[in-house]
């Protein structure tokens, strides 16, 4: 079966990370999970339970120090630094919690940037950007700087940079921790419609109600991971 | 509307590594640079400074070495006067022959040469009129030189009024006389209009020219000049004391070693002279200490310069660690992150490098048109000047961003905007 095929975006079996620290702390500890392609999961724990750990696992920022992680069916051990790079900048799209945006540069260029490391020409880029700001309806705000939007529209215009390049995952750490209750669920709402239009949502959050729009939840409970109902 | 279904065509592009291209890459490096321009323009200074007091330097010397070697080449370093050692009975008459100016002429890179001597009148006044005039002074004893036609142009010699004696005059012992300017105002000659006559003793001259101004033989100034065949006739002149030479420039070392051989084949011990020191000597000897003084401090600006860029792109790595967490985050390489300071930091150093080459320029101008010198700068000067910039700006962009590719994406990611 061709790899682009499999219904699976990522597979974790028996993974763990441990931290060289002494004594050694197993931050993660055989944790299993498949996440299904076009699903929306909830990560959910307090903190300090691994989930960011496991986070920056799936995102490809950190390495597994035992188990297997397969992501599009790509085994990510067997990568260099490099690939890793090169499947983080067109497989996974990152949203975070402090938006991570650029304060001089416009709302348009800022969903550009996704394309730098993606070795693109300049040709069609605006166009893309332009089609992704749409997407969460931000199309009137392209010219602006970030410094001049709300919250909520910053948050909108990171989650239009993470899908400018149709990533394979939009992976989300505590995507509205900064943000009101309103604001929460309009980007919830915009998530619910990316992710019905086939995008696979992971997001990581320690606040329930968030978790509840979310299809499946599981819970990190001291490095371990538990399915919740 | 985008779709993130996959269709069963689509490649699987994950394993790629990713990737960063020079427009992008410079596109990032200078939105980089001018998110903060007011910084930037303070960074630069200290490269500025250095690289202008360098070029400044380095200009200044030259031109002022050019200017040294124009003046030498307008009198010292093109003037050799050829005379006759004394022997042990004071001057020997006839050592030179009288055909020493056309001697010297033959050799190759002579300019003009002309014989000159001075004349013993045994003690005789010179004077415009016979009349004895008890109210003043009507006679003087003024010097009387015998030169060649040839001597006028060998020491420059620059005429007020009437003309020079030629070969004929001399050849025929005419008896003619050219004025230096301090004769002529001592004898009440103005200008030869008139004709006028001067006795020298109780021969009569006519007077044909009035020198202005001599660059060679100042004493020339204050003298009777007469030509040297009519020196041999009227006061038994035995001989040339001395040769006037003006050579080409360079040749003065080389015509100081042949006019001996030529004057005195027989005997070239017997002739002295006196030639221009090598013009390179006297050219080393004025610059030194000065430049390298200025190269010093052209040297310290520019390591203070490139400390400065350091730790402004240190300051700056350390702001933007959530910028360069999110460029990991989006595909972004320790190499990238590196590159990307590494280039503004070499921008900064190469625009500090253009600015500077600039500006030291300017310095080497205006200096030069205050003083009225011509400026002189190695062309290639300006040119290299941003190369040193940049390469500047990249030695001392080296750690920082050493630190911005060390940075683990996911603490990076955690230290906010």
């Amino acid at each position: 079966m061709p790899e682009s095929l499999r219904d699976s975006v990522i597979e974790l079996s028996g993974l763990g990370r441990r931290f060289g620290t002494d004594p050694p702390l197993d931050a993660l500890i055989d944790v299993d999970l498949t996440i299904k392609r076009g699903q929306w999961i909830a990560i959910v724990g307090p903190s300090g339970s691994g989930k960011s750990t496991l986070l920056n696992v799936l995102g490809c920022l950190d390495r597994q120090t035992s188990g297997t992680f397969l992501f599009d069916g790509v085994d990510v051990a067997a990568l260099n630094d490099r690939q890793l790079a090169g499947l983080r900048s067109r497989g996974i799209g990152f949203v975070f919690q402090s938006f991570h945006l650029m304060a001089h540069r416009s709302v348009i260029e800022n969903v550009m940037l996704a394309d730098v490391y993606r070795r693109n020409t300049w040709s069609g880029r605006r166009e893309r950007a332009a089609a992704a700001l749409e997407q969460v309806g931000l199309g009137h705000r392209m010219e602006f700087l970030p410094t001049k939007l709300s919250g909520g529209e910053r948050q909108r215009v990171a989650i239009a940079r993470a899908v400018m390049g149709a990533p394979s995952v939009l992976l989300c750490d505590e995507p509205t921790g900064n943000l009101d209750s309103v604001t929460t669920a309009s980007i919830l709402d915009l998530f619910d419609g990316l992710n019905q239009q086939g995008l696979t949502v992971v997001m990581i959050t320690h606040e329930s109600d968030v978790a509840a729009r979310a299809h499946r939840s599981v819970r990190m409970v001291d490095g371990r991971l538990t399915e919740s109902a | 509307m985008m779709s993130f279904k996959r269709g069963p065509s689509d490649p699987n592009p994950l394993v790629a590594p990713s990737g960063l291209t020079a427009k992008d890459l410079g596109n990032e490096a200078l939105a980089g640079l001018f998110a903060r321009p007011g910084r930037m323009v303070l960074t630069v200074f200290g490269t500025v400074i250095g690289i202008a007091a360098l070029v400044a330097t380095l200009g200044l010397s030259l031109t002022a070495g050019n200017r040294i070697l124009g003046r030498f080449d307008e009198l010292a370093a093109t003037e050799i006067v050829v005379s006759v050692k004394p022997g042990p009975n004071g001057p020997i008459p006839g050592a030179l022959p009288w055909d020493a100016a056309d001697r010297i002429a033959r050799l190759n890179g002579v300019v003009e040469a002309g014989n000159l001597s001075v004349v013993d009148v045994k003690g005789v006044l010179t004077r415009t009129s016979q009349v004895r005039d008890p109210s003043g002074q009507t006679a003087f004893s003024l010097t009387v030189e015998a030169a060649s036609p040839g001597l006028f142009q060998a020491i420059r010699a620059d005429l007020r009024s009437g003309r020079l004696p030629d070969e004929g005059h001399s050849a025929r012992g005419d008896r003619v006389a050219v004025l230096g300017p301090g004769a002529a105002l001592r004898l009440g000659i103005a200008d030869v209009a008139q004709q006028p006559a001067i006795a020298i003793g109780d021969d009569r001259y006519v007077v044909i020219g009035i020198l202005n101004d001599v660059a060679r033989q100042p004493d020339a100034l204050g003298a009777v000049i007469i030509p040297e065949g009519t020196a041999r006739n009227d006061f038994a002149l035995t001989g040339p004391d001395k040769v006037v030479i003006e050579t080409k420039i360079g040749a003065a070392t080389l015509i100081a070693q042949q006019a001996p051989l030529a004057l005195r084949p027989d005997d070239p011990a017997v002739i002295k002279v006196a030639a221009p020191p090598e013009p390179k000597r006297v050219k080393d000897n004025v610059q030194g200490d000065l430049d390298v003084l200025f190269l010093l401090l052209g040297g310290v600006s520019l390591l203070v310069g490139a400390i400065g860029i350091a730790n402004v792109t240190l300051v700056s790595v350390i702001e933007r660690t959530g910028e360069i967490g999110l460029r990991r985050a989006i595909g972004a390489s320790r190499w990238h992150i590196a590159q990307q300071f590494l280039l503004e930091s070499a921008a900064m150093g190469f625009v500090g490098g253009i600015v500077g080459a600039s500006l030291g320029t300017i310095v080497v101008i205006s200096v030069s048109f205050y003083q009225t010198w011509t400026p002189v700068i190695e062309p290639a000067i300006p040119l290299i000047a941003p190369l040193v910039g940049a390469v500047i700006g990249l030695v001392s962009g080296l750690y920082p961003a050493l630190r911005a590719a060390r940075l683990e994406p996911v603490d990076a990611l955690r230290s906010g905007t």
